[in-house]
């Protein structure tokens, strides 16, 4: 359509070529000409990015107006009479086509972009085969010839031979991902795409691709076209990494089915509107790594070599073993860890054999250590354990308050569109103890920065409510009509006591009296405020508090239930959401339902035709206690290494070691698998076939691109398990699972495969109340009916720093990777991130005599490990950080199993510690690397 | 009026006078005067804009001010020897007293016969005294527009006939109605001083010589529009303008005529400078203004018009200077005054700017309505170097070449127009007949070449084909084709106008293109 489509709601009708058409008010001439199937030609403008206006291709006459406007930069007005052809339009068009082939012969039979480039497709409709304006001296511009091409991006390429400077590029990158790495340098006929450094890969871009989507010609292009051509048949699917949930269109070859060239975001995804990240557009190269085991392995102990067996033998002898754990410890003594990678469907059928099959409710997921708090504050407060609002209801938000996340780094295409609405006006408050690229980046600076200590959050939420409470900001009609009177009522006396004001606040936060007040008003000043928060919200000793916190504040200042507010957590892994939904808790049962409700337990019982275990079982960290204390010995994990990313890895791999049988189903030999007995490939998600639910309960299908290597798809493989358990499954296809799901759980009980297939993604509740999803929750009332203000005392954490442990070490995660990279390492993207380092601000690096890159010891109560120093000071004195995406950097060795109070998860954010210049490995990971040499 | 004692002397610290000796003029002066012991008062006023008197010295004498033209250090000490500080003057004597003397300034015909509204007070005034400045008239008119309705002044802005001075003679009256009626809260009024063209100096000539006059019409233009901030964009190489503007804006804002409650009103303005990024381009208005959002100078495509979208995406009134300086005249007596000036719809005043090869070169602020013949004979009065006039180059490097038989074309935009060339900003470069119109028309595809954006098409690769073709080929068909590619195709009028150059060369100098004429 050329440009994008205009957001009013008139109307207005105009002649183009005789045809009378009616269209949007707002609507580019061109949009509304090619709405009605009229073509024109254009080489700058593409419905992605705001009409340009620069190749003048598009080049119309309009009754009454002098000259020749473009059709893509002239918006349409009421009896507009257009025409689109004319000798004089020809002429000039052909004139400048002809001027492009003067710069940029067409030597299109051996360009990489054949029959992918739309100045041969324009060249082509206007019948142009070669230009009167070639001058042999002066062909090429003189520029070019010192530019060569730009290969040190690892996916894609930049020739500037074949650029014909439309900024579609520069646009992309300023409007669609926000980086602003590209500009056009020089001026005149000297004028080049420059990304302001010496090439690609050193300059500010992140490579998120866009770009490259945008390019018309092989000037931008990715590497595997190049190498294998231009793709032809399309599959879309759902990117595995993160939780926004990108809707990606994997291209095929063409020759070879299973092949595929590229990833491009589709333009129909509704969390992604066409764009994705440098993860899920170009790292999926792993599918297809070396190290991937595509058969099953078994061993009697840990420390003996695998042997290579069969699917029957692997799934016979891992049953054997659960059923004498069994017989001897007692039905409680083993259980599964779900994972947040896997489809809804495999992770219900994973719950369902803990239940079904072993008869009891010990299975948990890796939601555990990063967003429990989240579904147990939300629930609470609430009544759902989700967040309010679709990825959309950014742009309508004035205010976004952004707490303890980075998502320009986790969560990139969504901080893409965050970043589209700061530039619009919005403003931005970041409380967060580290300096995140948001708080200042190019177009766009905070309002406030809060960096508080880590740990503190609770008392700098408290001090914002404060403030509104006490300055009487408070939404009072909101509050009276929607929320639990009580409740609010204590909570206001409760939070206008004076330690929770700013400046009681400032003692414990570190952060200005002043700033925290300006935070509060603009917060609640505002239209819309809408709440964005992260880990580092629920990776603490009060993480559930503070998700309550952050609610009451929402309710307090009537920002839930409509668009541009809400409070929102960004989902750590891409299928976080779906494996709570489907019921990855001991006491929870799909949907959320408390497993202790006969009624419940009941609706299950009939179905699965079996008799329910009441009791809760037990969570990751009591299996863990259970394990050591010879009480719990058979784990089946899927995809989750719980010895890299869970805390306190001495303590996990303690457990590991004790039990008799864990059971690892992943794509590598992770470090969870040096404990493991039996070994099941996993399936990427280039094989699997369900669906995932991101961050805004949206549900999109996962549809396999090739067949699992494996031969097996994940649950098939668990319904062998329970079968040989003696409990027979019968699953056909993974929509027949999703069947059931939507049979037993009331939130999604109008959501099946062939209506994803046929209508796209849906965000739940998808019930008969409301079939079409729900994008924006709790508009009337809460789920639970009023909101539940609740009471929120900061609590300092028991991890306290001392003279000993002086400084707070915090953790996250940077664009490249993903989580404990076991994927990102394995691709291209490795070159980004050779290793994790320590961030420490220069004045407690100085006094202990560390200089940047040195080597350095970080120790804690727990353990120590080894890592170089970056000094730097977007983390505040007395705060380090670090990231925990290579297993030999050991974060977790150092990281305590301190947890927050209500759902255990771990408190990763907060940890007291002590650097040190070192010269050598830490011993944990002197014996990690002594034990992988000797299994190699 | 005397405005100033006896025994004031009149030094233009302006940057043409400097360039041509003025501060060597000045420092002999202060020296001299020194040694003898006479007690005189230098006013480093601005420039009078006559270029060719430059230095121009004046004396102040109870009569009025004896000029004295194309001063040196010696000429300076010759001045002093005749003991004209030790005597009372008069005209019958002073006249004789040295040969560079031209009289009283006054009476000189060159000034005499031009009709300065805009250009009143520039060169007579210390630039940066704002009670001289008041003196002669200045802040009579804001005092006046702030007791007016927005509206009233907008509409004597339409009655005066005052079109844009900046090229494209825009009504200035619609222009700000557009503006006012844009309902935001936060509007911008930009001046645009990146005065660009080859040949003209009229923007440097009141900025340096009048500044107050610039600041006053810019509040103006802000409370009439409902705009509470001002941005003068000027071009990089004016150093002196620029230090005289930002003195200027500083005792404007100690003055209270900007700020908060302008002169006790309840309105709220302030002046920005902002130095430009040194391209032609940046000339032009949507370029300009992505330079003063911190982007690339590169053209925007309009619509949305700057008045409605313009800086940071809000309602911004873009002006050039002059546009701007002409406002407290276009004011008076509501437009009526103004509007009697001119013919048609090129009415008012408008400062001629000659120079090339010329004898008399300077500023000549005339009415629209004589021919461009009556202008170059009465003031310019013939080439420099005495051979004949072959070609006039008008409206800066985008205007035509035109030849001796067109000058009795009137001074009227449409009339200009009419014939394939624009009056433009009011440059006027004069060549004799050593002018070859091949190399011009090669020079304008240059031109192009060098200060294209580089955004659309036809102009980023047309310029440079033409060039290419005029120094290779001299393929006049391709040549043509080329202008209609980049007329019709460019988005703004550096590659839509470049052909006027080109084409104009070719039509009324065809014999300079053919094939023996050619010059490498
Ligand atoms: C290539 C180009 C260069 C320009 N340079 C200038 C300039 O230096 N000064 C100026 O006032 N206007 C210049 N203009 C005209 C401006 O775009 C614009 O018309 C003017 O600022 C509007 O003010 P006015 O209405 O007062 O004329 C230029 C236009 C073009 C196309
Ligand atoms: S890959 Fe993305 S970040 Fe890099 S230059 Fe292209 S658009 Fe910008
Ligand atoms: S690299 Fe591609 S998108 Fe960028 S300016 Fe060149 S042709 Fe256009
Ligand atoms: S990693 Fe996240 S943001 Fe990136 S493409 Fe995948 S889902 Fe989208
Ligand atoms: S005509 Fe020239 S200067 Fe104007 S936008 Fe096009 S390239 Fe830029
Ligand atoms: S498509 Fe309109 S100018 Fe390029």
């Amino acid at each position: 359509m050329g440009t994008p489509p205009s957001t009013s709601s008139e109307h207005v009708s105009l002649s183009i070529d005789g045809k009378t058409i009616t269209t949007k008010k707002g609507s580019s001439i061109m949009r509304a000409a090619m709405s009605a199937g009229i073509s024109i030609p254009k080489l700058c403008a593409t419905d992605s990015l705001d009409a340009f206006g620069s190749c003048r291709l598009c080049l119309v006459e309009i009754n009454g107006q002098k000259g020749t406007p473009a059709s893509c930069t002239t918006p349409v007005t009421a009896n507009m009479v257009v025409s689109t052809q004319s000798d004089h339009l020809t002429k000039i068009r052909k004139g400048v086509m002809e001027l492009y082939i003067s710069e940029h012969p067409l030597e299109c039979v051996s360009c990489p972009a054949k029959s992918d480039c739309e100045l041969e497709d324009m060249a082509d409709l206007l019948g142009v085969k070669e230009s009167r304006f070639i001058n042999e001296e002066t062909q090429r511009p003189d520029h070019y010839a010192d530019q060569k091409k730009d290969e040190s991006n690892p996916y894609f390429t930049f020739n500037a031979d074949m650029c014909i400077v439309c900024s579609r590029c520069v646009r992309a990158c300023d409007e669609i991902q926000g980086t602003f790495a590209l500009t056009i340098s020089n001026r005149g006929i000297e004028s080049g795409v420059s990304n302001a450094s010496i090439n690609f890969f050193e300059s500010d871009c992140v490579s998120c691709g866009a770009c490259v989507q945008a390019c018309p010609t092989a000037a931008l292009v990715e590497k595997s076209v190049i190498k294998l051509g231009i793709p032809q048949k399309t599959v879309q699917t759902t990117c595995a990494y993160c939780g926004v949930g990108c809707t990606l269109d994997a291209q095929l070859s063409d020759s070879n089915e299973t092949q595929i060239i590229r990833m491009l975001p589709a333009k129909s995804g509704a969390a992604n509107h066409g764009h994705a990240c440098v993860k899920g557009r170009f790292a999926w190269g792993y599918a297809h790594h070396k190290d991937r085991i595509l058969k099953p392995m078994i061993r009697k102990h840990i420390d003996d070599a695998w042997d290579t067996v069969g699917w029957d033998e692997a799934i016979d002898y891992a049953a054997q073993q659960f059923s004498s754990i069994q017989i001897n410890q007692g039905h409680q003594a083993v259980g599964a860890i779900t994972s947040s990678r896997c489809t809804n469907e495999e992770i219900w059928v994973m719950q369902k054999f803990v239940r079904a099959a072993l008869h009891n409710n010990n299975v948990d997921t890796c939601a555990r250590v990063c967003h429990s708090p989240t579904g147990y504050g939300l629930k609470q407060t609430f009544g759902t354990s989700a967040g309010t609002q679709n990825f959309d209801s950014v742009s309508h938000a004035d205010v976004i308050l952004l707490i303890g996340a980075n998502p320009t780094d986790a969560h990139p295409v969504f901080a893409s569109q965050m970043k589209r609405r700061l530039r619009a006006g919005a403003q931005l408050i970041v409380i967060d103890p580290r300096k995140i690229d948001l708080v200042r980046t190019p177009h766009i600076s905070a309002t406030y920065h809060l960096g508080l200590k880590p740990g503190t959050n609770v008392a700098i939420m408290n001090a914002l409510a404060h403030v509104i409470v006490n300055e009487n900001l408070l939404d009072t009609s909101f509050i009276q009509k929607r929320c639990d009177s009580q409740a609010f009522m204590k909570w206001q006396e409760f939070i206008a006591n004076p330690n929770h004001s700013p400046e009681f606040a400032e003692n414990i936060t570190s952060v200005n009296a002043e700033n925290i007040r300006g935070a509060a008003r603009l917060y609640a000043a505002a239209e819309n405020s809408a709440i964005y928060y992260g880990l580092g919200v629920t990776e603490h000793s009060q993480g559930s508090t503070m998700v309550m916190a952050l609610a009451n504040l929402a309710m307090a200042t009537g920002n839930i239930g409509r668009a541009g507010v809400g409070v929102n957590p960004l989902r750590g892994q891409n299928n976080v959401q779906g494996s709570c939904d489907m019921g990855s808790f001991p006491h929870e049962l799909p949907g959320y339902r408390d497993v202790t409700d006969d009624a419940i337990r009941a609706s299950f019982e009939h179905d699965w035709l079996i008799k329910m275990e009441k009791q809760p079982g037990y969570r990751i960290p009591n299996m863990m206690d259970a394990a050591c204390a010879g009480q719990f010995s058979g784990l089946y994990i899927q995809g989750e290494d719980i010895a890299q990313s869970d805390p306190n890895t001495q303590h996990i791999e303690a457990a590991l070691s004790a039990m008799q049988c864990v059971i690892v189903q992943d794509l590598f030999l992770n470090e969870t698998a040096r404990f493991a007995h039996v070994f099941l490939p996993g399936t990427s998600f280039l094989e699997k076939d369900g669906t995932f639910t991101n961050a805004e309960r949206r549900l999109g299908r996962v549809r396999p691109i090739m067949p699992p290597q494996t031969g097996k798809q994940e649950w098939q493989v668990t319904q062998a398990f329970a079968t040989a358990l003696g409990y027979p499954m019968h699953y056909e296809s993974s929509a027949q699972i999703m069947e059931e799901i939507a049979r037993l759980t009331p939130t999604f009980s109008r959501v099946s495969h062939s209506n994803l297939d046929n209508h796209g993604s849906v965000q739940w509740p998808c019930n008969n109340n409301s079939p079409q999803g729900t994008q924006i929750m709790h508009e009337q009332t809460f789920t639970r009916g009023l909101g539940q203000f609740v009471i929120t005392e900061y609590q300092p954490t028991q991890e306290k720093t001392t003279r000993k442990f002086p400084l707070i070490l915090t953790t996250g995660r940077i664009l490249s990777q993903y989580n404990v990279g076991a994927q990102t390492r394995r691709t291209e993207n490795i070159q980004w991130m050779a290793e994790d380092v320590l961030e420490i601000h220069e004045s407690d690096a100085l006094p202990r005599g560390i200089r940047d890159g040195d080597w350095v010891e970080v120790s804690s109560r727990k353990g120590s490990t080894s890592l170089h120093a970056k000094l730097s000071d977007r983390v505040n004195p007395g705060v380090i950080y670090t990231t925990f995406h290579h297993p030999e950097s050991g974060t977790n060795v150092i990281t305590t199993e301190l947890s927050d109070w209500a759902t255990s998860c771990p408190e990763y954010k907060v940890t007291a510690v002590e650097v040190v210049p070192a010269n050598h490995l830490s011993p944990w990971q002197l014996k990690r690397q002594l034990k992988s040499r000797t299994l190699d | 009026m005397n405005l100033y004692e006896t025994y004031t002397v009149f030094i233009p610290g302006d940057s043409a006078a400097v360039a041509l000796g003025a501060n060597l003029v000045a420092e002999a002066l202060l020296q001299e005067a020194n040694k003898r012991c006479i007690d005189i008062r230098l006013i480093r006023n601005g420039s009078r804009g006559m270029i060719w008197a430059e230095p121009l010295l004046e004396i102040q004498t109870s009569a009025g001010r004896l000029a004295f033209a194309c001063t040196n250090p010696e000429i300076l000490v010759e001045l002093l020897d005749t003991g004209i500080f030790e005597r009372e003057l008069d005209m019958s004597v002073a006249e004789r007293i040295h040969p560079s003397c031209l009289g009283f300034t006054e009476d000189i015909p060159w000034l005499k016969n031009q009709n300065r509204q805009t250009f009143s007070r520039c060169g007579i005034i210390n630039p940066l005294c704002l009670d001289d400045y008041q003196t002669l008239g200045g802040l009579s008119s804001l005092k006046n527009a702030l007791e007016q309705q927005p509206n009233d002044i907008i509409d004597a802005i339409a009655a005066s006939g005052l079109r844009g001075r900046g090229g494209a003679a825009f009504p200035a009256g619609i222009k700000w109605k557009t503006v006012a009626e844009c309902s935001s809260p936060c509007k911008y009024i930009v001046c645009n001083a990146d005065e660009g063209d080859s040949g003209t100096y009229a923007d440097r000539l009141i900025m340096e010589g009048d500044p107050f006059l610039l600041i006053e019409s810019m509040a103006i233009a802000g409370y009439a529009t409902g705009a509470n901030k001002g941005y003068i964009y000027l071009r990089s190489e004016y150093p002196l303008a620029r230090q005289i503007l930002d003195q200027a804006i500083r005792i404007a804002q100690q003055k209270n005529l900007l700020g908060d409650s302008i002169l006790g009103s309840e309105f709220n303005f302030d002046i920005q400078l902002f130095v430009g990024a040194g391209a032609y381009i940046c000339g032009e208005e949507t370029s300009l203004l992505q330079s003063l959002e911190g982007k690339r100078g590169e053209v925007r495509s309009k619509p949305p018009l700057p008045a409605q979208e313009g800086l940071f995406g809000q309602p911004t009134l873009i002006h050039n200077v002059i546009s701007l300086c002409s406002v407290p005249a276009a004011l008076v007596s509501s437009g009526q005054h103004y509007a009697a000036l001119g013919i048609n719809r090129s009415l008012g005043t408008l400062p001629f700017q000659l120079s090339g090869n010329i004898k008399y070169a300077g500023l000549v602020e005339l009415a629209f309505g004589h021919s461009l013949r009556y202008l170059l004979d009465q003031f310019g009065q013939g080439t420099l170097s005495g051979k004949p006039l072959r070609a006039v180059q008008i409206g800066g490097p985008l205007g035509a070449y035109l030849p001796d038989r067109m000058l009795d074309t009137n001074l009227d935009y449409e009339e200009f127009i009419a014939i394939g060339a624009g009056i433009g900003h009011g440059g006027i470069v004069v060549f004799d007949d050593t002018v070859n119109l091949q190399v011009q028309a090669r020079y304008a595809f240059q031109f192009c070449v060098e200060e294209s954006c580089g955004k659309c098409t036809p102009c980023r690769i047309g310029a440079k084909r033409g060039l290419d073709n005029l120094s290779t080929s001299n393929d006049l068909v391709l040549v043509e084709a080329l202008c209609e590619v980049m007329e019709s195709g460019s988005l703004c009028a550096m590659g839509g106008m470049t052909p006027i150059p080109v084409r104009s060369a070719i039509h009324y100098f065809p014999e300079d293109f053919t094939p023996t004429e050619l010059v490498s």
